[in-house]
């Protein structure tokens, strides 16, 4: 493995200091533009397109990173990166990586897993933690929720397992589209089967990302959509616990 | 049960057990927990909640809020001038109590404190509906001249004009100037008859010394503390206390402290008054008395329960302006917590852990203002629980204790919300504020005032371009802020001149060495408005509009400019340059009695008022517009998170701002974790991550925007809200409408 990168150009939608809510302790978090899935919930429809994005240099991504080195590592944090879609721009976010473990920092990548294929086994080794977005298990909802296909997530949690990283599920639970129950069960089976997976978030779905969308003069389809209350929320964590996965 | 007295028990009785030498020949309390302290570096499983009698006693004393909320005060005594012993004891509930002394007969009852100045107390009395009396005023207004009096013979017209616009406020030249801290532990360790013997040992080396001023200044004072701790000791004998002698256990070590920090309270309506480092002292008398059997852990923390209710009652007669200045009725009996010392051992105690507990066992509140000194270093049991009472209370402050003990050791305490001084040896003269946002207007405008256009500085060039250029700007607010700064220093000279003759705080300087170590404390407000107008000027182009009198009155921008709080240098280097720069200008002009000149970043909760009195800005500010409070970024123009914006306020020199740098953040509980169980610890790695970086000090809410917006609806629902503002916490349905509404627009930290 190669560890000089090529200069590479991304486009990046923004940046931004978080805790505990894109991976352990307090993290730098890249969001790249650019996405290959429209879900029918996403709070951040202003990072849809490439083209939005402003063009940065990784020595210009990394020059930010490295002003936080010290503050991240001390919070037991790290980078994290996300979008979009991380893995729309491999190369990119492949670079950033290699990077930010040439300054021994903790890094994870934010992925719905539909560009799984793409990313390669150096980029991977690059990663930390994976925190893999499972839209749905229902190969239909799935489709309608995102516009996409479910199995080439499926196929890179597989990948993942085979490769021991670690890995964070996020679940989006949104009442009326992944509550059901059976799909629920079928996920939460398939999950117990990985050895690779450490916890699974579960997100309540929320509605913080529609004043974006009249920005953007872009319906929100899911507008009347209620968030889920504490008893669903309580059964589907329970779901996955009975099948001894840690869910918070 | 009031602690009674026990005949013939002499210091050998009340040392038993102790170790060290130093601290018995001489007055010295850092070398007595020193020698016998225990570190505790456990967790707080071993801690205990409230006791029947705990609860019963403060819902006693709670049940009389409500009506006091509703009025503003509870009851005043016009008619009895407060000293040490002007009142007869009072109680809560006298059988019930452990701890024993309240300011006046009766909980909640205040009193008056004319020797700061006459019109404060009618003013405060006419605003409640109560009757000035007669010979209060006779003698105050005929006999007795008071501060507020000396301070108005001594002022320059200069200094009564920069007042009166606020470019110079909330001086401490009508009210007591507070933050000193008297060595309360003392009082315990010692007992009174020791202390006296101490100071007159003190003022005999004077005997020699030509009568000189300053001479015959400190022998006076020195006779004043040795009367006052004769009050002291005749106060706590009304209350069946012998404190002539040393307290003999635990229960007296927490009695004898209280008494005489209430001596204090008694005496001076400080704006504050706060407690000290108490808690690891009061740790060794608790931890001799566990051991000996004497007391279990219910016990201890009773203690600790009851002492604390005493100090959350503390109260002081003030005006409803002054209030609104401050939000609430505030009287920061601030107690220091933690900290490293200087060889390294923790000076986290049991008793650290217990004084936090009292925040579970009684409930939040805004007093004590209980302050954690944080370090890294500190022991991972002691930092969770901090981090776990922040999530679950708001009503903890912290400060940096690896940039505090270099400079002022390991007994250091902070008085009120960030001024640090070691405990006994140093105090300061509180010396409140300078708004550099108008004093940059007023660059602009060749020092008149852009409010009310009179020239209030000596005539200056205004700037008269269409635009505002970078480096005629730069050099002009130099010239301002080099004219601010001498008429700060010199009004601060006459009100600490003043304070010192007719309001000498007796029984707090009786507990401290002499001579002792003087602070000039100066402050700047409206760093961030300053800095990003600066930033503006600088990176984008700023353009005037100027009224018919040539006064610039409003300005537009045209282009980006890097804003304070996004950790970008571009910008940030503007803020520690002012923060260096004025540290340097206030040095240049002598300070009453030798003081040692300090600044601090810190508006308290006055960023409000400050931004009403100040127009608009070439920031975007708009007239009237609350500035951030202390050195925070200006509210929603942070865009990077919680650590962007803290690493901005870390770049800021605490060399320069030695009197504290004050940044308070609001973080939704969402924000710091998606898993409740794991928020305390990212909390404690943002502190820890913090303070690394150089950061000083953080005020940490954490809080819903929904909670609050139902709190301003529902005050009733939420007796006990407490938010930290800016160095201290408040009651959060206590604040006026304006304070909550900027509360609430103020950013709220949540990641979405």
């Amino acid at each position: 493995m190669s560890t000089t990168v090529e200069p590479v150009t991304g486009r990046i939608h923004s940046w931004d200091l978080s805790t505990g809510v894109d991976g352990p302790g307090t993290r730098f978090v890249l969001f790249l533009s650019g996405c290959p899935l429209r879900c029918l919930y996403c709070a951040n429809p202003d990072t849809w397109h490439m083209r939005d994005g402003k063009p940065a240099t990784v020595d210009e991504v990394m020059a930010e990173i490295a002003k936080y080195r010290a503050f991240l590592t001390t919070a037991g944090g790290g980078v994290t990166l996300t979008g979009g879609e991380a893995l729309l721009q491999p190369a990119f976010t492949a670079s950033v990586l290699r990077r930010c473990k040439e300054l021994g920092l903790h890094t994870a990548l934010d992925t719905s897993g539909f560009l799984g294929a793409r990313a390669s086994d150096a980029l991977l080794a690059d990663t930390d933690l994976v925190l893999l977005d499972i839209k749905s298990f229902d190969v239909r909802t799935y489709r309608r929720l995102t516009g996409g296909d479910l199995a080439p997530t499926l196929d890179f949690a597989t990948r993942l397992d085979r490769s021991g990283k670690r890995v964070w599920i996020r679940y989006v639970l949104v009442p009326g589209w992944t509550d059901d129950e059976d799909a629920v069960e079928g996920l939460a089976g398939f999950l117990s089967g990985l050895g690779c997976v450490e916890r699974v978030d579960i997100l309540p779905f929320h509605k913080l990302g529609a004043h974006k969308y009249e920005a953007l003069g872009v319906p929100f389809p899911l507008r009347d959509t209620p968030a889920p209350d504490t008893a669903l929320v309580d059964r589907v964590r329970g779901q996955f616990r009975g099948h001894g996965l840690v869910a918070h | 049960m009031t602690a009674t007295v026990t005949a013939g028990t002499g210091t050998t009785d009340a040392w038993r057990q102790f170790a060290g030498r130093e601290w018995r020949e001489r007055i010295d309390v850092r070398d007595f927990i020193q020698a016998n302290y225990t570190p505790y570096e456990g967790d707080a499983t071993f801690l205990t909640g409230a006791t029947d009698r705990t609860r019963t006693v403060w819902e006693e004393v709670s049940a009389l809020f409500p009506e006091e909320r509703r009025r503003g005060v509870l009851d005043v005594d016009t008619a009895t001038p407060s000293t040490i012993t002007s009142h007869t004891p009072g109680f809560i509930d006298r059988d019930r109590e452990l701890i024993v002394g309240l300011q006046t007969d009766a909980p909640l009852k205040r009193a008056i404190m004319p020797n700061g100045g006459l019109r404060m107390v009618e003013n405060s009395l006419k605003a409640y509906g109560y009757p000035t009396d007669p010979f209060v005023t006779k003698v105050f207004g005929t006999y007795r001249k008071t501060h507020n009096d000396g301070v108005f013979d001594a002022y320059t017209p200069a200094m009564r004009a920069a007042r009166k616009v606020g470019i110079i406020t909330g001086l401490p030249d009508a009210y007591g100037r507070g933050r000193i801290i008297g060595d309360y532990r003392r009082v315990a360790l010692y007992g009174t008859d020791r202390l006296v013997e101490a100071k007159r040992a003190e003022r005999s080396r004077l005997d020699a010394r030509p009568s000189t001023p300053d001479v015959i200044r400190d022998r006076e004072e020195l006779a004043e503390q040795i009367r006052a701790l004769g009050e002291l000791t005749r106060m706590a004998a009304a209350y069946g206390c012998d404190v002539t002698r040393p307290a003999t256990t635990a229960h007296e070590a927490v009695q004898w402290l209280y008494l005489g920090f209430l001596a204090a309270v008694k005496e001076q309506n400080g704006a504050a008054m706060s407690l000290g480092r108490t808690s690891t002292f009061l740790d060794v008398y608790l931890q001799r008395d566990l051991d000996a059997g004497l007391l279990d852990e219910t016990r201890a923390q009773e203690l600790i329960d009851d002492f604390v209710i005493k100090l959350r009652i503390v109260r002081f007669l003030r005006t409803p302006e002054y209030d609104a200045l401050f939000s609430g009725d505030p009287t920061w009996v601030t107690e220091s917590i933690g900290g490293i010392g200087a060889d390294g051992r923790p000076l986290v105690t049991r008793t650290s852990f217990r004084f936090l507990q009292t925040l579970y066992n009684l409930g939040p509140a805004p007093e004590p203002n209980l302050t954690v000194l944080w370090s890294p270093r500190l022991p991972d049991g002691f930092k969770e629980f901090c981090a776990q009472v922040s999530v679950d209370t708001s009503a903890v402050q912290y400060e940096s204790d690896d940039l505090l003990r270099p400079c002022t050791g390991d007994d250091t305490a902070i008085a009120c919300c960030v001024s640090a001084m070691a405990v006994g040896k140093q105090m300061q003269f509180f010396g409140a504020r300078v708004n550099l946002a108008k004093a940059l207007l007023y660059a602009v405008n060749g020092g008149r005032d852009e409010m009310t256009g009179d020239q209030i500085t000596p005539e200056m060039p205004p700037l008269t371009g269409e635009y505002l250029d970078y480096d005629e700007l730069s050099a002009a607010y130099d010239r301002v802020l080099d004219w601010l700064a001498r008429t700060y220093v010199d009004a601060l000279n006459v009100i600490h001149y003043m304070h010192d003759k007719y309001a000498y705080e007796r029984i707090e300087m009786a507990l401290h060495d002499h001579p002792v170590h003087r602070f000039m404390a100066c402050g700047i407000a409206g760093l961030s408005v300053a800095v990003d107008s600066l930033s503006a000027v600088k990176h984008a182009r700023v353009k005037v509009f100027r009224d018919a009198t040539g006064l610039a009155v409003d300005f537009k921008t045209e282009g980006e400019f890097p804003a304070y709080g996004n950790n970008d240098d571009r910008v940030d280097a503007l803020a520690v340059g002012l923060v260096e720069s004025f540290m340097a200008k206030v040095r240049r002009h002598p300070a009453y009695r030798d003081a040692e000149h300090t600044q601090s970043v810190l508006t308290i909760t006055s960023n409000v008022v400050y931004g009403k009195h100040t127009g608009n800005t070439p920031d975007g500010r708009r007239a009237g517009e609350p500035f951030a409070p202390g050195a925070n970024p200006m509210n929603g123009r942070d865009r990077h998170g919680v650590a962007a914006s803290a690493l901005s306020v870390a770049k800021l020199p605490y060399g320069a701002a030695r009197d504290g740098i004050s940044l308070t953040t609001t973080i939704t509980p969402e924000g710091l974790g998606h898993v409740p169980g794991e928020r305390a610890g990212h909390l404690v790695g943002i502190l820890d991550a913090y303070m690394a970086s150089g950061g000083f000090h953080m005020n940490v809410n954490v809080l819903d925007r929904a909670t609050l917006e139902d709190a301003m609806e529902h005050p009733e629902k939420y007796p006990e809200l407490t938010v930290r503002v800016s160095g201290y916490a408040v009651n959060f349905v206590r604040l006026t409408r304006e304070q909550q509404l900027d509360v609430i627009s103020r950013t709220f930290h949540g990641s979405l």
